[in-house]
């Protein structure tokens, strides 16, 4: 006979304004097996707690049934409790009070007959249930951080100094991301390349780090601690080890003509490049798409020029397999083009352009080398107008999020415009200016006081162009509320932030989520906001959302230290929610028959053959089905599919599933 | 192939020679529109700034009594019509209390799933595919499309073509051997009805759409909305006064212009009915 101890609890009012919790409580004493039931205000907190460990001691309970909220809440919680009084932690159960009553249903007599119901059932599975021992399994000492952004960065130099070994991959042929393309950073103003190149060069010379550029993840099996990435290593036609990177090759190569993704289209670059002077590694890879020999056979001039025999035609990609402990995402963010606006010209006038552009014209690397010049024909734009929220905060564009970074660095930009061209005139057209942070609004107010921006609140409608002016035709909805008419010579479009190209994919790759927005998904938005659902996957930066650089770096550490400390416990301890294959007495050995249906669909290759033999003249028996504890996640696939009924999962069993759901049935 | 015409208002009046056009076009691609027989009123311009109700009660009318008539589809040239009509039903669709309760005010109950075409919607539907080959008159003048404010929106409801810079008249003009030009007044407001109480703003608004196709070239504007193509017109005199000088440039429907691209007397198509002649096309 068990001795079942009930406790239901009130969650303040969440579950006692609907559920009579006393009635529950007082029904559960009368059910077969419970000898102790009782209910309680706030049963997770410490008098709560210790309530359940007295009761325990003190009528010698062999099972704890908890009335309360979801078990993804307060199941550790009150596990931990009954393991601190003796008894196995998975003799526990909770019974979903909240979510699947409570919270669903209104106050009644039906309401508290589903709890009374619910209750029953958990009782009868805890009756059921048999001690089990959480399993562990080692833990990869490596970090594999994706996307040398700098979050990438910061996340990789984090980890690295706490001594653990870091591989970070990137997709392009050098690191540093979008902040490497920008010119000052608000709202100091600082050079935004000062601060970002030698952080490069320190994650290029950390010996706990190994960088691989020109990579991208292929493939992520296996679990937390245990992963196993395959990396596509693309290849670059450049044998790094030879190559010096004195860049003869790329004043050499004929293919001059090629838009440069660093300047965001306003520069031009070679085939064979180097993106930019302070890049990391400073040398050079070859675009293959837009190459002479790659596209028509011919060419090989950098090979004839280079000094040291550098250059390698030919070379196929190469693959690369590492155990990984922990996965930090920093893949970043993108913004949206100006071609995604028809009001305001579609993409197709040259010098309405987004900021990203506008940093590489005010950046002293840039193709103007820090003078503002349009695009069009090389003049100094006398009157500029920047159009925040382009795509942002409009629901019609299919974007009604916030992009955050956009007030200030348009305020930036107006700012940077004002202290270049001094006779200029700059209008920023905003919605509202959102300088949540520090020192932030002050930034602003200094574009507006001292150098004389003009902010005008309202949209603006379209962009057209005439007689080589820019016509912005907007609103100022403030006291004049009056159309406005603006002659400009540039416009500068604070296009919305979105997830970057491939979002999607790479997500469905890890099995990570993500939003509609494809930008990835955090396993609670305050509670864990680096985490994901994935354990042992972690995000930072602006792949989860816009962010700005204080920001990004904060969430690299945080995610740095989640990883950090994943890796740094010795072994891992998992659930010993698993499948098993029963054993019996011989000559049965085990109901298993040997058929390994389970091993053609489970999931994780988690299905071994096992040989049970004869002790004295060793001869094999039979051949039965094992379970890798290491490599099984309990999905339960195999459980149903066994024609033997052979296989159950630790915790959920069959005869476990059925007591509860018999119990719901026979009332 | 029979469709279902509702004219409206504006074709049986101002715009009688959109009718007349549409008219004429529909025959020579095998289309015979029918008009629906007591229609009424869409409430236009009106009744949804005063009664929500009586806006959709009097498109729901309609509507219904083509679903009586046993009509699939119905013709509405008018983009205030079919603008009223496509929202009717769109949002009776989505209340069925609502639906009741107008059903209740018409009496008469309808399934309102007829399918509301606007006159560039029709042309794409049926006629563009065969306009190549019944082609006897390239249209070949330099044109400015206008759209006004209604033909492409509300987008939720409408779906069709893109808000902010619409291309279907364009494409339709280039089918027809036209050189359409990218100007800055596609979309942009003509005063619309403010035309009867305010004449000096419309006159306003109507020259900055005027003016600038003029200035860049266009032998003529073409619009497939009749308050627009008023505006546009009717109200030339004003326009004139407000800029100063007089401009010649002619507006007329897509359909005049398709119907004389196919060998259609200008006659036939209405085009000596416009205020500012025709002349040069």
């Amino acid at each position: 006979m068990s001795k079942i101890g009930v406790f239901i609890c009130h969650c303040g009012e969440n579950i006692s304004a609907t559920v009579d919790c006393e009635r529950v409580a007082k029904s559960a004493s009368e059910m077969e097996g419970v000898a102790f039931a009782t209910d309680y205000k706030y049963m997770c907190s410490d008098p709560g707690q210790s309530l359940i460990k007295n009761a325990i001691r003190e009528h010698h309970l062999d099972g704890v049934v908890v009335g309360s909220c979801s078990p993804r809440m307060h199941e550790p919680t009150f596990r931990r409790a009954c393991s601190e009084a003796g008894l196995n932690p998975y003799l526990c159960e909770i019974a979903n009070l909240r979510e699947h009553v409570s919270w669903v249903h209104e106050k009644g007599e039906a309401t508290t007959l589903k709890a009374i119901d619910i209750v029953k059932g958990v009782v009868e599975k805890v009756r059921r249930n048999k001690p089990l021992n959480a399993i562990e399994v080692p833990i990869t000492k490596k970090a594999l951080v994706i996307g040398g952004g700098i979050a990438g960065i910061q996340a990789s130099l984090d980890i690295a100094n706490c001594g653990q070994k870091v591989i970070l991959i990137e997709k392009g042929p050098s690191i540093g991301g979008h902040m490497s393309q920008l010119s000052e950073t608000f709202p100091t103003l600082d050079c935004s390349q000062c601060i970002l190149t030698p952080r490069m060069v320190e994650v290029a010379q950390h010996p706990n780090i190994t960088l691989y550029t020109y990579a991208e993840l292929d493939k992520l099996d296996g679990f937390i601690g245990n992963f196993k990435a395959t990396i596509r290593l693309k290849a670059k036609s450049v044998d790094y080890n030879k190559c010096t990177g004195c860049g003869l090759c790329t004043t050499k190569c004929p293919q001059k003509k090629i838009p440069s993704e660093f300047n965001e289209g306003l520069g031009l670059r070679t085939a064979i490049f180097t993106p930019f002077p302070q890049a990391v590694p400073n040398k050079p890879a070859i675009d293959k798409e837009h190459c002479n020999y790659y596209q028509k056979g011919k060419c090989k001039v950098c090979q004839k020029f280079c000094p040291t025999g550098a250059i390698e035609y030919d070379k196929p990609d190469e693959f690369i397999t590492e155990d990984i402990g922990a996965v930090i995402v920093t893949t970043g963010f993108n913004v949206l083009k100006t071609d995604f606006f028809p009001e305001y010209g579609y993409g197709k006038y040259k010098d309405v352009i987004t900021g990203l552009q506008f940093e590489r014209l005010a950046s002293a690397s840039g193709p103007t080398l820090g003078e503002i010049r349009r695009p069009s024909d090389g003049q100094i734009p006398k009157k500029i107008v920047f159009i925040s929220c382009c795509g942002s905060r409009d629901p019609a564009k299919g974007i009604p999020y916030c992009s955050k970074i956009c007030c200030m660095y348009t305020a930036k930009h107006a700012m940077l415009y004002q202290h270049k061209v001094h006779d200029g005139e700059s209008t920023i057209f905003y919605m509202d200016v959102r300088a949540g942070g520090k020192n932030y609004e002050e930034f602003v107010r200094r574009a507006v006081e001292e150098d004389h921006v003009n902010y005008v609140r309202g949209r603006v409608a379209r962009v057209y162009e005439k007689n080589g002016k820019l016509i912005v035709k907007g609103v100022d909805t403030l006291l004049s509320a009056k159309p406005v008419e603006i002659e400009a010579d540039m416009v500068v479009l604070a296009t919305a932030g979105v997830a970057n190209k491939g979002a999607e994919e790479l997500a469905q790759k890890m099995h990570i989520s993500y939003d509609p927005y494809h930008f990835f998904a955090e396993a609670h938005p305050k509670l864990k906001p680096v985490e994901t659902n994935t354990a042992g996957i972690f995000l930072a930066g602006a792949c989860q959302s816009p962010k700005d650089i204080p920001e990004t770096v904060a969430s690299a550490s945080g995610a740095a230290v989640k990883a950090v400390s994943l890796l740094s416990q010795p072994t891992l301890v998992r659930e010993p929610i698993i499948a098993v294959v029963n054993r019996c007495a011989p000559p049965m050995f085990s109901t298993c028959v040997g058929c390994f249906m389970c091993e053609t669909i489970c999931p994780y290759n988690a299905i071994e053959h096992e040989e049970i033999k004869d002790r004295r003249t060793g001869k094999v028996i039979k051949t039965v089905a094992k379970i890798n504890p290491g490599l099984c996640q309990g999905c339960g696939t195999c459980v149903s599919f066994c024609r033997s009924k052979s296989i159950d999962i630790q915790g959920y069993t069959n005869e476990e599933m059925f007591a509860e759901v018999t119990a719901l049935l026979n009332k | 192939m029979k469709l279902g015409f509702y004219p409206g208002c504006s074709l049986n009046g101002t715009a009688r020679e959109y009718n007349e056009s549409v008219k004429a076009l529909a025959p020579v691609f095998g289309i015979e529109l029918v008009d629906i027989d007591d229609w009424n009123c869409c409430g236009a311009s009106a009744a949804h700034a005063v009664n929500r109700d009586l806006s959709l009660a009097l498109p729901a009318r309609t509507l219904a009594l083509a679903e009586k008539q046993g009509f699939d589809e119905i013709v509405v040239p008018c983009a205030a019509c079919f603008n009223r009509l496509a929202v009717a039903q769109y949002e009776l669709n989505k209340d069925e209390l609502l639906k009741k309760s107008v059903e209740k005010s018409i009496d008469m109950t309808f399934n309102n799933d007829i399918k509301i075409l606007n006159v560039v919607q029709f042309i794409d539907k049926y006629i563009k595919d065969k306009i190549t080959e019944k082609i006897s008159h390239k249209f070949e003048h330099q044109v400015a499309c206008y759209y006004g404010c209604l033909l492409v929106r509300p987008h939720k409801i409408i779906g069709f073509d893109r808000v902010e810079d619409p291309t279907s008249l364009d494409e339709l003009m280039q089918l027809i051997g036209a050189t359409t030009i990218d100007w800055g007044f596609k979309t942009e407001c003509c005063g619309a009805s403010l035309s009867i109480a305010r004449t000096d703003l419309v006159a306003k608004l109507s020259c900055n759409i005027v003016k600038d196709a003029a200035d860049r070239g266009a032998e003529a504007i073409i619009v497939a909305c009749p308050m627009c193509h008023s505006n546009l017109d009717m109200r030339r005199p004003q326009i004139d006064e407000y800029v100063g000088k007089k401009i010649s440039t002619p507006v007329i429907y897509i359909t005049q212009a398709i119907g004389l691209a196919v060998g259609i007397t200008p006659e036939k198509l209405g085009l000596q009915r416009h205020f500012v002649k025709v002349n040069t096309l």
